[in-house]
């Protein structure tokens, strides 16, 4: 029983990963019927540039120049890649997306992909190839629940997680951008007639996406802080699998999906030797998509006609 | 084959040009082509020497430009001098007697005219590659690629699916012509001895090549069924599943190899066999989409429900797509398992399926011509950059993006291939010949 309590507790870990992930894609992937392949990519710049900044701030504390507890130093490298993440996403919108919007879906898609595989050299070229390890800020503290071994850095993990994701259910349920947003997912013809800009949105949508990636990104180099420049494809991929599942037009579907995901992977891999865990766990997706084939809480997609 | 002559020095007179090379047929410039490979086959290690290079340039002076920019006047010299000057020389000359060849051709049937060029193009890509071991395996892998593009187009393309399983489709058939050759020819630590004696492995090779095609076949069931229901993003999660489950499946099974992968494929894959094959598979799959079931594909495409009342089958037309795709999709694994002479799991993951998806966007979806633009400029522009090394993985993307941007759907797309316009006769008084 308390392995399986353990392994719940590694399952919501790694799901916060997936989920954040994958709420960006899926809000781009809900407002602008986009696939945004960059994000896993994206996702690996956040992480890359919360190594830089945070190794920069722990120089700095150990020069003297400003002296910050750890913590402390782990919230501003959060907010400060997010930013920074948010000016990159809003760049790949601006180059890779925005000529496309008229052009078939597919077609973005390729031009997503394109800018991962830039990203993803462009970080070779700066770095090389060699991995790079994250900053440990905060001390880890072991705690021991009926046997469950619990850290402090897992339990923040999840709490930081989930507060971003309900900052941006907030956000969107009850803003006057996110009522912009969910207005756009619903039609994106007739809204921008009745004065909100497509452009703007859209800007929005990939900075907001763009800044949880790097917040997850983060958080897993702070899980598993071995950082390099090819370990966003897997996520994202992934990702793009919870965001799909989670259902068009959900935002929280996807979260709710890439915590499925997570919580699938880590069982399947208890239960089962852990090299079938990607078997194991797409042919459970793939079973689900064919009995629900429009996701979790997405509208019934069909192009038959329904009489 | 207006862009060659566009190139020419001389294209600041295009009317003129047009004069002189707008009658040239195909089979001309075909000659000329052969001329060109032949001079380089007499006198292309001379001539090197002469303009300064060690060697041969192997992709036309392009890696000459990247790695060694002096050496550059000396490539381009070469390329002029070989290529470009008894091409010109022999389309230019050859223009009237190859019109009345090609007319002549015609007469005995238009099969035995795109036979005869066939043969023809083979003869100088043969003598092309001959010169050296890394040609021959860029050719190889260009051509594999022109099957795996095409086969892909068909769903991507003609059907407007976003079907991310083929790189499973090319495990499965890599798996499975490799288990057939592996066991039936050669003594190796997988499959034990030989059942059969080796001097049949090449002409049995065909069979398992459409064995490794059927298993793929098997395989787009799994995809094909839930299609039924399903269409747009969700067949496209439904089909990167199937590749995450082909992927880990053949990582999972020892007798297989596992994640080590299997080698020591006998080497079947030559250069008449690979072309061969991608011949009949360009040939099968355009002679697909222009029949009643691939003007189907296209009508699901564009309207499944209207499709539906117009008497067209949907689950049949779907159901044959997805596995004649695969098919092919499988045969080009198998060929690309015995050229490589090693496959393991991890060849067939995302990367080769962002590649195989650039070359389809690139070329021009729901068209052959396009398909085989496509697989034919990123396989050699992959080569010849190669130089560059790290910036080739920002040029070619960038270079995509750009294509993206300016033509959405790919440079030659929704363009009909039709060989037999492609080997007529161009001048006014042989047209008669021409159907």
């Amino acid at each position: 029983m308390t392995y399986f309590f353990q392994n719940v507790v590694n399952a919501l870990q790694w799901g916060s990963f997936y989920a954040l992930i994958a709420l960006g894609y899926s809000m781009v992937y809900s407002i602008l019927m986009l696939f945004n392949f960059a994000h896993g990519d994206i996702f690996m710049v956040g992480a890359y540039i919360g190594f830089g900044v945070a190794t920069l701030l722990v120089a700095m504390s150990a020069g003297g120049a400003i002296v910050l507890p750890g913590w402390l130093i782990l919230i501003l490298t959060i907010l400060i890649s997010m930013f920074l993440t948010a000016l990159l996403g809003m760049f790949v919108e601006r180059v890779g997306y925005r000529p496309l919007r008229d052009a078939p879906r597919a077609s973005a898609a390729i031009t997503g992909l394109m800018i991962g595989i830039i990203l993803e050299t462009g970080n070779l070229w700066l770095l090389g190839a060699r991995r790079v390890s994250f900053p440990s800020l905060i001390q880890t503290v072991t705690y021991d629940v009926g046997g469950v071994i619990l850290t402090n850095k897992k339990i923040m993990i999840v709490l930081v997680a989930l507060a971003f994701m309900l900052a941006l259910h907030l956000f969107v349920r009850h803003s006057k951008w996110g009522m912009a947003m969910r207005a756009m997912a619903f039609d994106y013809v007739v809204v921008p007639l009745m004065g909100v800009s497509i452009n703007t949105i859209a800007r929005m949508t990939f900075a907001i996406g763009s800044a949880l990636a790097a917040v997850a990104g983060i958080l897993f180099s702070i899980a598993y802080p071995v950082l390099d420049p090819y370990m966003g494809i897997v996520f994202g991929w992934k990702a793009f699998v919870a965001a799909i599942l989670g259902g068009r037009g959900s935002i929280m579907g996807a979260a709710l999906a890439g915590f499925l995901l997570g919580f699938i992977e880590i069982f399947v891999a208890m239960a089962f030797p852990s090299t079938l865990r990607d078997l194991i766990a797409y042919s459970i997706i793939m079973v689900i998509l064919v009995f629900r084939p429009h996701g979790f809480f997405g509208e019934p997609y069909s192009a038959k006609l329904r009489l | 084959m207006q862009t060659v002559s566009q190139i020419i020095p001389a294209a600041d007179k295009p009317r003129r040009v047009a004069r002189v090379f707008g009658h040239t047929p195909f089979l001309a410039w075909l000659l000329g082509a052969a001329a060109a490979v032949l001079l380089e086959h007499l006198l292309g290690e001379t001539f090197a020497g002469l303009v300064g290079l060690s060697k041969v340039p192997v992709l036309f002076g392009l890696m000459i430009l990247m790695s060694k920019p002096l050496l550059f006047p000396g490539a381009l010299l070469y390329v002029a001098v070989i290529y470009l000057l008894p091409l010109l020389c022999v389309a230019g000359l050859l223009t009237r007697p190859a019109n009345l060849v090609a007319a002549a051709l015609l007469r005995f049937g238009p099969a035995f005219a795109v036979i005869v060029h066939l043969a023809l193009f083979y003869g100088v890509l043969h003598f092309w590659a001959d010169i050296s071991g890394y040609r021959e395996l860029t050719v190889k892998f260009t051509l594999i690629a022109v099957l795996l593009t095409l086969s892909l187009n068909l769903i991507n393309g003609y059907m407007g699916e976003f079907s991310c399983s083929h790189p499973g489709f090319m495990a499965l058939g890599a798996y499975g012509a490799s288990t057939f050759t592996l066991t039936l020819f050669v003594n190796n630590p997988l499959f034990g001895k030989a059942l059969l004696p080796g001097f049949l492995g090449p002409w049995l090779f065909p069979l398992g090549l459409v064995f490794g095609g059927l298993l793929a076949s098997l395989g787009a069931l799994l995809i094909a069924i839930p299609s039924f229901k399903t269409r747009g993003d969700y067949l496209a999660i439904i089909s990167l599943a199937f590749l995450f489950i082909v992927k880990s499946l053949l990582e999972n099974l020892p007798f297989l190899g596992g994640p080590r992968g299997m080698g020591g494929q006998p080497d079947y894959a030559g250069l008449p066999v690979v072309f061969a094959w991608t011949a009949m598979g360009v040939w099968i799959m355009n002679n697909y989409v222009r029949s009643t079931l691939g003007k189907s594909l296209n009508a699901i495409r564009d309207d499944e429900a209207a499709a539906e009342a117009m008497s067209v089958d949907t689950r049949h037309t779907k159901m044959t797509a997805f596995m004649f795709a695969a098919f092919w999709a499988g045969v080009a694994g198998g060929l690309f398992a015995h050229v490589m002479r090693f496959i393991n799991p991890a060849t067939f993951g995302v990367q080769r399926l962002a590649e195989m998806l650039a070359m389809v966007y690139f070329g021009g979806l729901n068209s052959v011509y396009g398909s085989i633009v496509g697989a034919v400029s990123l396989n050699l522009l992959g080569e010849a950059l190669r130089p560059l090394e790290l910036f080739k993985w920002i040029f070619i993307p960038l270079l995509l993006i750009l294509v993206m941007i300016f033509r959405p759907t790919g440079l030659l797309a929704f363009r009909e291939f039709d060989a037999v316009r492609l080997v007529r006769p161009l001048d006014r008084d042989s047209q008669g010949g021409a159907p």
